[in-house]
């Protein structure tokens, strides 16, 4: 399992890339795709709605269930990953290469944790 | 195997349909392209389906322990009065007069069901449980409509719920809260307290809930929400646990509807057809969909409540779906509803005890109707999932248990036994599912690619929802 140091995560299993002060890029963590399972659709948000810390901003499918996608901050959408309309599955493949969504004017933060303490949080999980 | 498309030939041709005795009418739009029709004799027809049978397991060829769906067995009896031609023959726009046998079997049905909720009127119109939600919901929304209480936007719904009580609220304008489940399954009361207000239009609640416990706090949930003005709404998926022992409408619900296809012996599973009969209290009878029937001295006849909320379906529901509920009613009596009910819940405890020496239980203590194991600890121990014990399963000719649901619990699988089952078949059962738990240990592989001896083996289910083919292509 991978936890990339320069991440953030939630404890809705969300990573949180900062691009500058109030820019990230936002996406699901390794062991969130592992638990689900290969994902067959996202139903992508939409550009300029605004996102609130913990709260659902986006679902994702797999065989198993339909999840929701917590947002780690509150912000607008800027933009949104549209290859994951037709690729779903590289949230399998590259769970921290394929970012959902990107906010943008963000005012507030999810308590989010580095990423030694979200692997711990993992395995208290199990 | 081949689709019915791909049989026969040219030429070939049945005559199961009565000559046409009506005059041919000329359509002023005609199809440019022929019909794509089979052409297939009857005895090609006939081995078709024969075929189409062997590949499917249904509640006749073995155990159906599909937990939240209630798969048991359904009486033939109930079938066979639903095929009486006074039943089968009838015309839904003939004169109320000519159909005083049809709408007298609705009007018990009503008062024998209304008596299982505990409530005060039921229509028969929806065609199925979400149906059903549907209009429970529209009753709640009509009620604080028709009071100008227009504030109240929010439904609240535990996230143990099935899909459709979130997908009911949404489709009926609310918006939806999501409230945590405590450590027992059951509602934590006080993020029940805190999402509670003056926006809360309802509750939508399951009991007992999709982890198989009855909520003990349940007075105690209703009294919330109503103390804060909203009415509570009892999914009746569950009702097989507790009909004829505990009534919704004295747990403090104000509407329900049931599955009469779960519940009242209608067999399911295949689409269709089904019946999600909505009862309501007093209070919201004036907002049912019309029509209602009622009896005037001795004669029957429809109602169309002041304030409906308009029809929810053509007619009168699912009519036949009714006559079966009524026949299973009229059979079991008032002993036999809650002897049923009290034998599901039994059955269910037996199979958890004979079986929690090897599985986890997801929670401990006796369950209702269903009860669900977590096969975490299997899978971290072993690499065998839930999915592949499942798949195991139908090599031993069983029908799996419910799957990676409800969602609050990993690894889960929710086995509902119901009341038709004996004891010797759960005891062989639990053997089987005892031999699959000791193969994840010595065997993983073979649980990995199973199953090995159905008509089709393990099935690309990922492929199939990236890519899913819905439609046959015909050759050019």
């Amino acid at each position: 399992m991978n936890f990339p140091a320069e991440l953030k995560y939630s404890r809705d299993h969300e990573w949180v890339k900062m691009l500058d002060d109030t820019t990230a890029l936002v996406g699901i963590s390794d062991f969130a795709q592992s638990e689900l399972g290969d994902l067959v659709y996202v139903n992508l948000p939409v550009a300029g709605d605004d996102v609130v810390a913990g709260e659902t901003a986006c679902d994702v499918e797999s065989v198993k269930a339909v999840s929701d996608v917590m947002s780690p901050v509150s912000g607008r959408i800027a933009e949104v990953n549209e290859a994951l309309d037709d690729a779903p599955e590289l949230l399998n493949s590259d769970p921290y290469g394929a970012w959902i969504f990107k906010v943008e004017d963000i005012t507030d933060f999810a308590e989010l944790l580095d990423a030694e303490d979200y692997e711990a949080f993992t395995k208290e999980e199990h | 195997m081949k689709l019915i498309f791909e049989q026969g030939a040219e030429g070939h041709c049945l005559h199961l349909l009565p000559a046409c005795d009506v005059p041919e009418y000329q359509l002023s739009a005609e199809r440019t392209a022929p019909l794509h029709l089979p052409h297939v004799s009857e005895n090609e027809l006939t081995r078709h389906y024969t075929a189409l049978c062997r590949q499917i397991h249904g509640v006749n060829d073995g155990f159906y322990p599909l937990g939240s769906c209630t798969m048991k067995y359904n009486p033939k009896i109930d079938e066979e009065m639903a095929s009486l031609p006074g039943f089968t023959k009838l015309h839904p726009l003939q004169p109320e007069e000519t159909a005083q046998g049809a709408l007298e079997a609705l009007h018990i049905l009503g008062t024998e069901l209304g008596e299982v909720f505990g409530m005060d009127a039921v229509t028969f119109q929806p065609a199925a449980g979400a149906h059903g939600e549907f209009t429970g919901v529209l009753l709640i929304k009509a009620y604080h409509t028709d009071r100008g209480d227009t504030a109240r936007t929010k439904i609240i719904v535990p996230d143990s719920a099935h899909g459709t009580n979130p997908a009911t609220a949404a489709m009926c304008g609310y918006q939806v809260v999501n409230i945590a489940s405590n450590d027992k399954g059951g509602v934590d009361l006080d993020a029940l307290r805190a999402a509670v207000g003056p926006d809360t239009a309802g509750l939508m609640l399951t009991n007992p809930n999709t982890v198989g416990l009855f909520d003990p706090n349940i007075l105690e949930i209703t009294k919330i929400v109503h103390n804060a003005g909203g009415l509570c709404y009892y999914d009746g998926a569950n009702l097989n646990a507790v009909m004829g022992v505990v009534r919704p409408g004295d747990m403090g619900f104000d509407c329900i509807h049931s599955n009469l296809h779960k519940t009242f012996a209608t067999p399911h599973g295949g689409g269709g057809p089904g019946a999600g009969a909505v009862g309501c209290k007093a209070f919201l009878r004036k907002y049912m969909p019309g029509p209602l029937v009622v009896e005037q001295s001795g004669k029957f006849g429809f109602e169309y409540p002041e304030k409906s909320i308009g029809r929810v379906k053509l007619f009168y529901g699912n009519f036949t779906v009714c006559v079966k509920a009524l026949t299973y009613v009229c059979t079991l009596g008032k002993e036999g509803i809650s002897e049923a009910a009290k034998n599901a819940v039994l059955n269910a405890n037996y199979m958890m005890a004979c079986l929690k020496e090897k599985f986890d239980m997801a929670y401990d203590g006796p369950c209702m109707h269903e009860f669900v194991m977590s096969l975490t600890r299997l899978h971290h121990e072993t690499g065998v999932s839930a999915l592949d014990i499942a798949k195991g399963m139908l090599d031993f000719d069983l029908h799996p248990p419910t799957m990676y649901f409800p969602l609050i619990v990993h690894e889960a699988l929710m086995v509902e036994p119901c009341e038709t089952e004996s004891k010797q078949l759960m005891d062989e059962v639990c053997g089987i599912y005892c031999r699959l738990y000791d193969m994840a240990y010595t065997d993983p592989g073979a649980l990995h690619t199973a199953p090995h001896t159905t008509p089709v083996r393990r099935l690309d289910e990922v492929g199939a929802a990236r890519n899913p083919v819905l439609r046959y292509r015909f050759e050019a």
